[in-house]
């Protein structure tokens, strides 16, 4: 994915707002051959007990995050959520929940309440395990 | 002309990831007088589409949530919920992980 330095800091600063629990949101942006983020759009963690250990985003914040992302001309690109003192990496629950290829999916690991590594994946096209992508940061959202 | 009823004409909103099946249309314009005859012609149309709404047992994967305007199947009639003309049904993922 292509984003900004500020937008990886925003999901960062999120991650540590957030910790012990998981953080989670929405990327806009637009969509080509790589997803460009170019702005966020944060929602609360939905899932009722686990909180440090999973999280949830419902189809309404889904809703509303698309509504954001059309009314400024984006797209909704991708999600972003943090590993509290986990790494980077998507866990078996991050893969049998995915949703679409085509996605970017963020995971920020926040070690001890600090944010660390931040790495960014895609779901493979036949579903079976998440691809690895690269983050290219450009210092202004130069979009469209 | 074959004697079939005539089919309520709709649209679909395709979430992003999504639209590399649909030739990049945001929006697809089908026919069906239920959510699931909708689905059907989406699917006809763009088979690509298929093992990322459905389970290979035919079932919509757990993520998926249809709506038809601001509604969500689910407290609707489900895939049989009836359409009218010009309906807009939305693709909507449900998202989670640990």
């Amino acid at each position: 994915m292509i984003t900004t330095p500020l937008i990886l800091d925003q999901i960062r600063r999120h991650g540590e707002a957030t910790y012990p629990e998981e953080c989670c949101g929405f990327l806009l942006g637009t969509a080509d051959e790589d997803n460009q983020a170019t702005a966020l759009h944060q929602v609360p963690n939905r899932q009722e007990d686990r909180r440090t250990h999973r999280y949830t985003i419902t189809p309404a914040d889904y809703r509303n995050a698309d509504e954001a992302a059309r009314a400024r001309g984006l797209d909704i690109v991708g999600m972003y959520h943090s590993h509290p003192d986990h790494p980077a990496q998507p866990s078996a629950t991050d893969l049998a929940e995915a949703t679409f290829p085509g996605y970017t999916y963020v995971i920020v690991s926040v070690t001890s309440g600090t944010a660390t590594d931040l790495t960014a994946w895609t779901l493979a096209p036949d579903r079976s395990a998440f691809l690895q992508e690269s983050i290219t940061t450009e210092a202004s959202a130069a979009t469209r | 002309m074959a004697t079939t009823t005539e089919q309520p004409s709709v649209t679909i909103r395709i979430p992003t990831p999504l639209r590399s099946y649909t030739n990049n249309q945001s929006i697809v314009e089908v026919d069906g007088a239920t959510v699931q005859a909708a689905l059907t012609d989406l699917i006809d149309t763009y088979p690509a589409l298929k093992p990322h709404l459905y389970h290979d047992t035919g079932d919509l994967r757990s993520f998926v949530n249809i709506y038809v305007g601001d509604e969500d199947i689910r407290y609707l009639d489900g895939p049989q919920t009836a359409l009218e003309e010009d309906a807009e049904v939305s693709i909507v993922p449900s998202i989670a992980g640990g």
